[in-house]
């Protein structure tokens, strides 16, 4: 659909603009990251609201994993979770192979330190839509090989 | 995976909310990082051009129109094309000059301000939707036109219609391009 590549073009704007901005002022980086992570927090409380208004309580924890995998990550960007990986203890690994905010920027470990920046948003969104269904956790992804990446889950328990 | 055709458009609807919701929290951003609206607005107008001088080629290939002959046929591939195909509306266009090179599209319903319901009193003249100013000056760049675009009402700010102002600057003739 025309809205993903909007979608693909902001992303990549808000990025890049945030860290033109930081290296003109005080040259902060790890700032760049928090605020990208809160954007996407904020997005995902609100979207996990529209998204679950008519559908069934969610039975438990796995549950509500397994339809982030599914049904949140198909309307977002429009292909499921390829891999998920629980120690049953609280952590949750969800793996994509091929991930639609990277497919665009390379395929294999050219600009591998860059991956970082463009994951930031994501993982608020995923802590934002858990947030809003209960859960608290703590979000961070890690990039080997572009486009695939993993994001790891770690539930808070309150 | 079958899913019924209400569920679709459901998804569909969802993924353009995932766009304004991004919108929405990427000027909420830029309000506490900077202090005045020219700022926000600048900071805006140039990331819509990031985006406009991109969004083109997609564009393009989506819709696979042919060059457009005249100012006003630009204008209306603008309005009846690109906003339906990545917006979902269809502003009105109007010539408002005898010349020719000056358009307005009137926008009766802007998504993007879907989830806003008012401006706070302290930001009183940003212009919340400056990103597709610069999208649209951006668009029009990749294909060779030059053009001034800005907002000359703003429903948020209390007028009754959104409107935003294309005016096409006249290729300078005293320069030969040789590619």
């Amino acid at each position: 659909m025309a809205d993903e590549a909007l979608f693909l073009l902001l992303h990549s704007e808000m990025v890049a603009g945030l860290y033109r901005a930081a290296e003109q002022g005080d040259g902060e980086n790890g700032r760049c990251t928090t605020k990208l992570e809160s954007m996407g927090f904020r997005v995902g409380q609100g979207l996990i609201e529209r998204f679950t208004k008519d559908t069934a309580r969610f039975k438990d924890e796995l549950d509500i994993m397994k339809f982030i995998c599914k049904d949140f990550w198909t309307t977002v960007f429009k292909k499921q979770i390829d891999n998920l990986r629980t120690n049953h203890q609280g952590i949750y690994v969800l793996q994509d192979n091929k991930f639609r905010l990277l497919t665009q920027m390379s395929a294999g470990k050219q600009y591998l330190e860059h991956a970082p920046k463009y994951l930031a948003f994501t993982c608020g969104l995923i802590r934002g839509g858990l947030s809003n269904l209960g859960i608290k956790s703590i979000v961070t992804a890690e990039v080997s090989s572009m486009p695939a990446c993993k994001f790891q889950v770690m539930i808070q328990k309150m | 995976m079958s899913r019924s055709p209400g569920r679709k458009q459901e998804n569909d609807k969802i993924s353009r909310e995932l766009f304004v919701l991004t919108y929405g929290a990427l000027v909420a951003q830029l309000c506490k990082d900077y202090e005045k609206d020219e700022d926000v607005n600048t900071c805006l107008d140039r990331m819509g051009y990031g985006i406009g001088i991109r969004l083109i080629d997609d564009f393009l290939a989506r819709s696979g129109v042919k060059k457009c002959r005249s100012y006003s046929e630009t204008a209306d591939m603008i309005a009846q094309v690109a906003f339906k195909m990545y917006l979902g509306v269809t502003p009105s266009v109007i010539c408002s000059s005898a010349a020719g090179n000056e358009f307005s599209l009137i926008l009766d319903k802007n998504p993007l301000v879907d989830f806003v319901e008012e401006l706070p009193a302290e930001r009183a003249s940003l212009c919340y939707c400056n990103l597709l100013c610069g999208v649209i000056r951006g668009a029009l760049e990749m294909v060779h036109l030059a053009a001034e675009v800005t907002f000359l009402q703003d429903r948020l700010k209390g007028d009754a219609v959104t409107e935003i102002g294309i005016t096409f600057l006249r290729k300078p003739e005293d320069r030969k391009h040789k590619r």
